[in-house]
């Protein structure tokens, strides 16, 4: 090979690189494992993590994982397929994309999807900046002070190096009614931070008023039995698809998902799968709409994004074929069981009070700690439990998936009674 | 690859039921709050859902299928060590209090020493999900450092005409305008059309070296005092890692904030278009900077970071100096082989990948025309069309895991493909032949665009 | 050889104007259209916007490629043709038929930079 190169050695074809910046010596890294070695290396590195029973959500979800999914998302065809940009190799992917767009417009009710996003979090930033793109000249983004902490993070990243003028409000309504921004978009959750589901009616009739769009950020899982962004006549859905069976693993990878109604479609970031037709009429799938993207439009583009989450599109596409809207009723109807179950053994505890009386929730629900919350997250880990996550105003929260059992439930209950907190 | 042409919903029987969960027979409190649109999902048995997947799945070609020579894409093979020890973390919620993640602080810790020690930087930051993702936080550090001085008139940052589209992409959603330097004839950067546009407005320069064109920026060394004399930060982008990978370090070249793609340079699958993770590491001076911007939800894709630890645990001390040499003499090797046949507007040694710019007899046949017969002997295309500066644009990477064999069977489809140019090029224009569909049409999926069943 | 029409003036970027009673009629020329091939999507400005000349209005999209649209004179878009929203193709079948904003002019003096067929001729080979 050096031969046919033209050069005697490896050494020759770095000749280029000024000589100071080739690196001398050994890198200071472990000596090559094994791979009975790795499997060691990491199996101790996993023992010194505590597995927990969760009882807690703030974004993240314990759902369960059907036995089926890394079956298919661990296909060689899939896992090691690179984008799909030679369409005529890649009819795997390019489907499975759009059956993931058609099952996220028929959770929010919009009618166009994309291809996904990094999270939801990152879908909330790139919703925040549509906004501004959809209605030209104006600046202000209103987020919900409702919305998940990590959400609300986001937002305020994306928002201070582009110069948007993002207003956090737990006053929503108040503020677009107020009729003094230059309002490009609001954006509100679905399911607030505690867990309760909201109410947006006239929401999006005030917002259309003064001009701007409205977003809503919600848990897809939770979409099957609550009112959807379309439902409330929000203009762009984003939201996380971790909560459609997707494990924990530590915050990551997970998926985002972002919708909007058609009038908007052009401005609508990431990659989209369109269905089209080969000279001979065979149904064909490919990446479509590409000019919004930035490998044409380069710094005009609507968004940076290249790379996605396309992998973990798959998996929710497999969750919600196996689940089928049978399954997504049921699911939340245990969790909506579960979470009441609890919500009422704790407050029987005498240990809390709860100032939500009248909210509804399906999974997840915040209490006022009448105990030292320290204590009590103490005697929870104790006891294997992870839950009763403060949040900033003081209250704690529970989240109560299809996962738990009864059991598990009383075990947690008998924990609080019996702790000194 | 067999054409299946069902799509999940064609598959739907009022019914089919294919979860598995506990009988519940809680009924829902009448409120407004309840979705009233029924739910629309496929109803369909798990076998449905096993079978329909797998027949997609054989339509799609995989590092696994064959051989991807893609420029930039660095598609090398993913082990499946790496696989095999990511579910035993799937447990853990990201919330999780400290001590109970030990073992999850550790990887991240000896990710952070390894990529330093690999890259010359301090300190990483494992957020960003993908490398474009990552050079937006790098330009936000930039930023940062510039803010924290005062300095807020550094609005520019330069980019080279040959710079991948994330690159001017990313600095737009950062708020940064965009200013551009030309390339020479010889590929590189021009030192000279660089001097004038330095200034106190310019917050730095976004540099991929080697360049989009395979060849290592010589210049780096001056461009770095350049930018640093006019106060601004070097960013590199770590697309093109690969050829360096244990040979040199972009912190030693003078850069001060980078990305890496680890779905490129450390073999994590690229999922068909994600998940990645897109680590971005700074000098010291930036590291003060560097837990300031929150760019998602939770500790970044820790899943692909597991498996990207495993890949430098078994490359390991002594196999990670092979790496880039392998990279770069397996793309001399081919360009060597192929610049007969095929136009190398730039003959000079280049690193991991190099550019054609269309066959060198074309006879109306198109970069695209040859992209498309390729599919029909087995091969992915290289990436075509990309960089710009090059109208008939034909870039390849090996990368370092592909053996002598395949390379000889590339190159020998690449010499046929030359010859059937020359003998019969109708039957390159309308290739594909073997594949599942053939060439689609593209502007009807612009023009009037169905996304959704 | 593109087609170019008499009586027309060209901006360098290949937009053509018609002048109607002080309204200038923009659309692009027939070489633009063929360099773009076959477009897909024009990216309209709304009626009312302002627009500078040699500045952006808007943009044509085709599969793999997208262009800005940059506008010959400054003044008030007065309208906007909207078929072309349904209809991108018109663009490419008739250049110099399909217009694509029509803008009253704030300063017609502005007219004089542009050039007239014979010298776009030379420039839109």
């Amino acid at each position: 090979m050096l031969r046919r190169i033209g050069v005697k050695s490896l050494d020759d074809l770095y000749s280029d690189v000024p000589v100071e910046f080739i690196h001398k010596g050994e890198y200071d890294l472990p000596e090559a494992k094994s791979e009975e070695e790795v499997r060691a290396w990491f199996k101790d590195f996993a023992s010194r993590n505590t597995e927990l029973t969760v009882f807690a959500g703030a974004g993240a979800y314990d759902h369960y994982t059907p036995s089926v999914i890394p079956y298919i998302t661990s296909r060689s065809e899939f896992l090691t397929a690179y984008t799909p940009y030679q369409c005529e190799i890649s009819q795997g992917t390019l489907r499975y994309i759009f059956e993931w767009q058609s099952m996220i417009c028929r959770l929010t009710g919009l009618d166009v999807a994309n291809a996904s996003m990094y999270d939801g979090p990152t879908a909330a930033a790139e919703a925040m900046r549509m906004c501004v793109a959809c209605t030209r000249k104006r600046n202000t983004v209103v987020a919900s002070s409702a919305l998940l902490p990590n959400v609300l993070d986001t937002l305020r990243t994306y928002a201070r190096y582009s110069g948007i003028n993002l207003v956090e409000t737990w006053e929503v309504q108040e503020a677009v009614a107020e009729g003094t921004l230059d309002l490009a978009g609001v954006i509100v959750p679905s399911i607030d931070k505690y867990g309760f589901i909201e109410s947006h009616l006239g929401l999006a009739g005030l917002v259309h008023e003064m001009g701007g769009l409205l977003v809503e950020y919600c848990d897809p899982s939770a979409l099957a039995v609550v009112k959807t962004p379309a439902e409330w006549g929000a203009d762009i859905a984003v939201g996380d698809g971790q909560s459609l069976g997707i494990p924990l693993c530590y915050g990551g990878p997970y998926v985002g998902f972002m919708a909007c109604r058609n009038e908007w479609m052009r401005k609508l970031p990431g990659r989209i799968v369109g269905q089209t037709a080969d000279a001979e009429g065979r149904r064909a799938f490919v990446l479509t709409l590409q000019a919004r993207e930035q490998h044409i439009r380069r710094e005009k583009a609507t968004s940076n994004i290249c790379s996605n989450e396309s992998l973990m599109a798959l998996w929710c596409t497999v969750y919600l074929s196996l689940m089928g809207p049978e399954g997504m009723r049921r699911l939340n109807g245990i969790c909506y069981s579960n979470a009441h179950y609890l919500h009422d053994q704790l407050l029987a505890t005498g240990k809390f009070r709860d100032p939500f009386e009248g909210r509804e929730f399906l999974k997840e629900f915040a209490l006022q700690p009448l105990c030292d919350v320290r204590k009590l997250q103490q005697a929870l880990l104790e006891a294997g439990f992870f839950g009763a996550l403060e949040t900033e105003e003081g209250y704690v929260t529970f989240c109560v998936t299809e996962r738990r059992t009864r059991e598990e439930i009383d075990s947690l209950v008998k924990v609080v009674k019996e702790a000194a907190l | 690859m067999k054409y299946y042409d069902k799509l999940i919903f064609e598959l739907s029987r009022k019914g089919r039921t294919a979860f598995s969960l506990p009988e519940c027979n809680t009924e829902l409190p009448a409120s407004t709050l309840w979705r009233a649109t029924p739910l629309n999902l496929p109803e369909v048995s798990e076998p449905d859902v096993v079978r329909h997947y797998t027949n997609l799945s054989q339509m799609n070609f995989g590092v696994d299928t064959g051989f991807y020579p893609l420029g930039s894409c660095t598609m090398k093979y993913n082990p499946k060590i790496n696989e095999e020890i990511v579910s035993q973390f799937n447990s853990l919620h990201p919330l999780q209090p400290e001590e109970t993640v030990k073992g999850v602080k550790a990887v991240y810790d000896f990710m952070d020493k390894a990529l330093a020690e690999i890259t010359g930087m301090k300190h990483f930051t494992f957020l960003p999900c993908a490398g474009a993702h990552g050079e937006l936080t790098g330009l936000m550090l930039m930023r940062e450092y510039h803010f924290s001085r005062g300095d807020m008139a550094r609005t520019k940052v330069i980019v080279p005409d040959s710079a991948h589209g994330t690159n001017p992409a990313s600095a737009a959603v950062c708020g940064l305008d965009i200013v551009v330097v030309k390339s020479k004839e010889n590929g590189l950067v021009d030192v000279e059309d660089l001097k004038p546009l330095l200034g106190p407005d310019i917050a730095g320069i976004m540099m991929t070296n080697p360049n989009t064109l395979g060849l290592f920026e010589r210049d780096i060394k001056e461009i770095a005092e350049l930018v640093h004399e006019c106060g601004g930060l070097l960013y590199y982008d770590g697309a093109n890692m690969n050829p360096l990978l244990g040979v040199v370090r972009p912190g030693d070249m003078g850069f001060d904030i980078m990305h890496l793609n680890l779905h490129k340079t450390f073999s994590t699958p690229h999922g068909g278009g994600g998940p990645g993770s897109g680590p971005v590491g700074v000098a010291e001076k930036l590291v003060p900077f560097l837990n300031i911007p929150k760019v998602s939800g939770f500790h970044g894709n820790f899943g692909i970071i597991l498996r990207a630890c495993a890949y430098i645990l078994a490359l390991g001390r002594e196999n990670v100096k092979m790496a880039g040499p392998l990279a770069t003499l397996s793309a001399n090797y081919i360009k060597e082989s192929l610049k007969d046949c095929y136009r190398l507007p730039i003959a000079a040694v280049c690193k991991h990948e190099f550019v054609f710019d269309g066959l060198a007899e074309p006879n109306g046949v198109s970069t695209l025309d040859v992209a498309k017969r390729l599919l029909d002997y087995g091969f992915h295309a290289p990436t075509i069309y990309f960089p710009l500066l090059f109208h008939q644009a034909i870039m390849i990477e090996p990368t370092e895991t592909e053996s002598l064999e395949t390379l000889d069977a590339f190159i020998e489809v690449m010499r046929a493909i030359a010859r059937e140019a020359a003998e019969d090029p109708e039957l390159l224009h309308s290739a594909p032949h073997n594949t599942p569909i053939g060439r689609p049409d593209e502007t009807m999926a612009a023009r009037q665009p169905v996304l959704k069943y | 050889m593109s087609k170019v029409i008499e009586g027309l003036l060209y901006s360098e970027s290949h937009e053509w104007v018609k002048v109607e009673d002080g309204v200038a009629v923009i659309g692009v020329s027939d070489y633009a259209q063929a360099e773009m091939g076959d477009i897909t999507y024009v990216d309209l400005p709304s009626e009312g916007d302002e627009v500078t000349a040699g500045e952006e209005f808007g943009a044509l999209e085709s599969v793999k490629a997208s262009s800005e649209l940059y506008s010959p004179v400054s003044g008030e878009v007065v309208a906007v043709n909207e078929e072309l929203e349904a209809a991108p193709e018109r663009v490419n079948e008739d250049a110099y038929g399909a217009w694509i904003i029509k803008v009253r002019m704030s300063d017609e003096s502005e007219l004089e930079a542009l050039m007239d067929a014979t010298a776009y001729s030379a420039i839109a080979k």
